[in-house]
């Protein structure tokens, strides 16, 4: 076995007894212990925990590749995922906290006094949270097939045996306790390839201030100047300004993601966890610290990247890598397809150019750039792994927070909301860990057999939520005559526009040949493409719920009043409930 | 009731004020002004694109923590703190 192997083995079966152990201490008893963690989480440790939990295969793996590739245009991520945390922390979290119930669709049935508003919302729920743990799995599988060389659907299979023990077991108290363990793995293995790179690159230490910084070489030129030259001489487009299709779909985007993000459940449920309102409040804050530390080193991490790619393929202009060359990293990534080569000149050099008829890197997959960052710089062989540990602690405690999502959404809201309402807390609990069972199984062979339509599906998980949960909700607390009648209709119709707009564009169903988009050009509607359509079916949403109440009057007197209940830190907990 | 503030209404207005400003560093300084502030340098960062990958960032935290410790003087002036 050879060095690199070695360390990985020791740092990824290490971290995995490391989440053993905490899951054993943190075993869940009772039914609150499995949905809230018992309620008394520390704001600190609910921030790392969210941290964790929101931060995923997709944040740590794919996103600085992202931007690497998009440039400027890469900010609708870093803007976007983390905005909604000052929407959670200011119009959701408080007053959700406040109302203190285990769920998101039993918050939004006791506000719309509606079993019909619970179900529409247990449908959401499920369809994006299936959605993101098909991605997850397939980071664990990808993760464990490149670094451990083992076959990806037996590492696939480790991935589900190691989630099934700790959240099955310890539902919300365990999973809680674990992402806190997990949040520092993939910090660190995050941020020190990042220093070390920085270092090399610009001298300076701390990524962020490298990003703006002069290079170490001794030119006296900007980082980012550097690269906008270098990008701009081979046909790419400038790094810093390239802006994704123009202004309007940028900011339709970030709106998009910002209150997709406020309205995920698993994100939201989070909140449920802690003691008191204004812990809700903080614990939003301290989340946002553990999220910014990531989010602000990614854009070095990815410009970096890119700077490093250009140098290793055409050292200086005009003096192309020879492909017999190539370092050890390329000849990884070629063997898993993810990088492809094809000398259309015959030269035998590589040209990399915006060109589509004379470039030869005929596939550079944007998911490779952080996992393969390490190699291209050099770094020693911990550092790497190190890597393949926060890969998969990001790809774990996410599927672990969504599959909870989940389980509770169906044992807690359809089972005993609305089914078999005089189940027991004992039967409850037992319900909760069969469900998470199966949909740890159901996910497992969705990513075993990805389905055509996984990659497309992302997109309308943050289309379901801002177009459909996040208005309600926040009507819900702000707008306190708002019926149930009129939110259930405003969210069918943010959903129905929404998700008819990603259909025409990518399908029924993402069923390739089945989108009908007609006479209509692609991104028709003032050119925002279907990824950034959620902001407008919101808006949609908010439109038809108030032109509804119009007409159908406003909620009863006692459902107002459990609002002014909410808006309030003070008083009873489930003011008119069961009544 | 008439003319005097309630928590509820103070809090708008602090949310009010958080929005403005959450909408001003991102959507305004990283999207909308992005090209007239790159003219801007901040070492070397261009000034929009600063503002779009680094400091709209900074600034949720901060508004985040300013929210949350403005709420809790609130909830002590109004007594309504959990019990």
């Amino acid at each position: 076995m050879d060095e690199l192997k070695l360390y990985t083995y020791i740092a990824v079966f290490g971290s995995f007894a490391l989440y053993f152990a905490i899951a054993w201490w943190a075993r869940a008893g009772s039914t609150s212990d499995f949905y809230v963690a018992g309620g008394d989480i520390t704001p600190l440790q609910n921030g790392m925990a969210i941290g964790a939990d929101w931060m995923s295969a997709a944040s740590f793996i794919s996103m600085a590749g992202l931007i690497a590739f998009l440039g400027y245009g890469g900010s609708v991520f870093l803007m976007g995922w983390t905005g909604g945390y000052v929407l959670l922390a200011m119009l959701l979290a408080p007053y959700m906290r406040k109302h203190g119930k285990f769920t998101v669709p039993e918050f939004i049935s006791d506000r719309y006094y509606s079993k019909t508003a619970r179900i529409v919302a247990v449908i959401c729920l499920i369809i994006a949270s299936l959605t993101y743990i098909i991605g997850q799995m397939k980071g664990v599988g990808v993760a464990f097939s490149r670094f451990l060389e083992v076959d990806y659907g037996l590492g696939l299979g480790i991935g589900m045996a190691v989630v099934w023990v700790y959240a099955v077991l310890g539902g919300m108290k365990g999973i809680t306790y674990t992402q806190i363990a997990q949040y520092c793995v993939l910090i660190f293995a995050y941020t020190i390839p990042a220093v070390f790179i920085s270092l090399q690159l610009t001298g300076n230490p701390i990524p962020q201030l490298g990003l703006g910084s002069t290079l170490a070489d001794g030119s006296g030129v900007y980082l980012l100047d550097k690269l906008d030259m270098v990008v701009t001489d081979l046909g790419f487009k400038e790094y810093t300004t390239d802006n994704m299709g123009g202004t309007l779909n940028m900011f339709a985007y970030t709106m998009s993601l910002m209150i997709g993000t406020a309205g995920l459940p698993h994100v939201i449920m989070r909140f449920f966890t802690v003691p008191s309102v204004q812990a809700a409040r903080s614990s939003a804050g301290y989340a946002l610290v553990f999220i910014a530390l990531l989010y602000t080193v990614a854009p070095a991490v990815g410009a970096m990247a890119r700077l490093n790619l250009m140098n290793t393929i055409e050292p200086a202009a005009g003096q192309n890598l020879e492909y017999e060359a190539r370092p050890q990293w390329f000849k990884d990534w070629e063997t898993t397809g993810l990088l492809k080569f094809e000398d259309k000149n015959g030269d035998g050099k590589i040209t990399y150019v915006a060109d589509a008829e004379k470039n030869e890197m005929v596939k550079v997959d944007r998911d490779i750039m952080v996992l393969a960052n390490p190699a291209i710089a050099n770094l020693p062989n911990w550092v790497i792994a190190l890597v393949a540990a926060g890969g998969l602690a990001a790809a774990l405690s996410t599927a672990a927070g969504l599959l909870l999502a989940i389980s509770s959404s169906i044992s807690h809201d359809l089972m005993k909301g609305v089914l078999t309402p005089d189940l027991s807390d004992k039967n409850e609990l037992l319900a909760g860990r069969i469900v998470m069972t199966i949909a740890i199984l159901i996910s497992g062979y969705l990513g075993l057999h990805p389905p055509g339509f996984a990659a497309g599906t992302v997109a309308l998980a943050f289309g379901l939520a801002a177009s459909s949960i996040f208005p309600a909700l926040m009507m819900g607390i702000f707008a306190k005559k708002m019926s149930g009648t009129a939110a259930v209709w405003g969210m069918c119709s943010g959903i129905g526009v929404t998700m008819l707009y990603v259909f025409q564009h990518k399908g029924i169903m993402f069923i390739p040949g089945t989108s009908f988009l007609g006479d209509m050009g692609p991104d028709w509607f003032f050119g925002i493409s279907p990824n950034a359509f959620g902001a407008v079916g919101a808006l949609v949403n908010f439109a038809v719920a108030f032109i509804v109440l119009r007409f159908t009057g406003p909620a009863p007197a006692h459902i107002q009043d459990m609002v002014d209940n909410f808006r309030s830190p003070y008083g009873k907990i489930e003011a008119s409930h069961d009544h | 009731m008439e003319g005097e503030t309630t928590y509820w209404q103070e809090n708008l207005r602090l949310i009010f004020i958080s929005l403005v400003i959450w909408f001003v560093v991102s959507f305004g300084l990283g999207i909308l002004l992005v090209e007239p502030l790159n003219e801007f340098r901040l070492g070397g960062y261009k000034l929009g694109f600063w503002f779009a990958q680094q400091g709209s960032i900074y600034t949720f935290v901060g508004l985040v923590f300013w929210y949350s410790a403005k709420m809790n003087k609130l909830d002590k002036k109004y007594k309504v703190e959990e019990s």
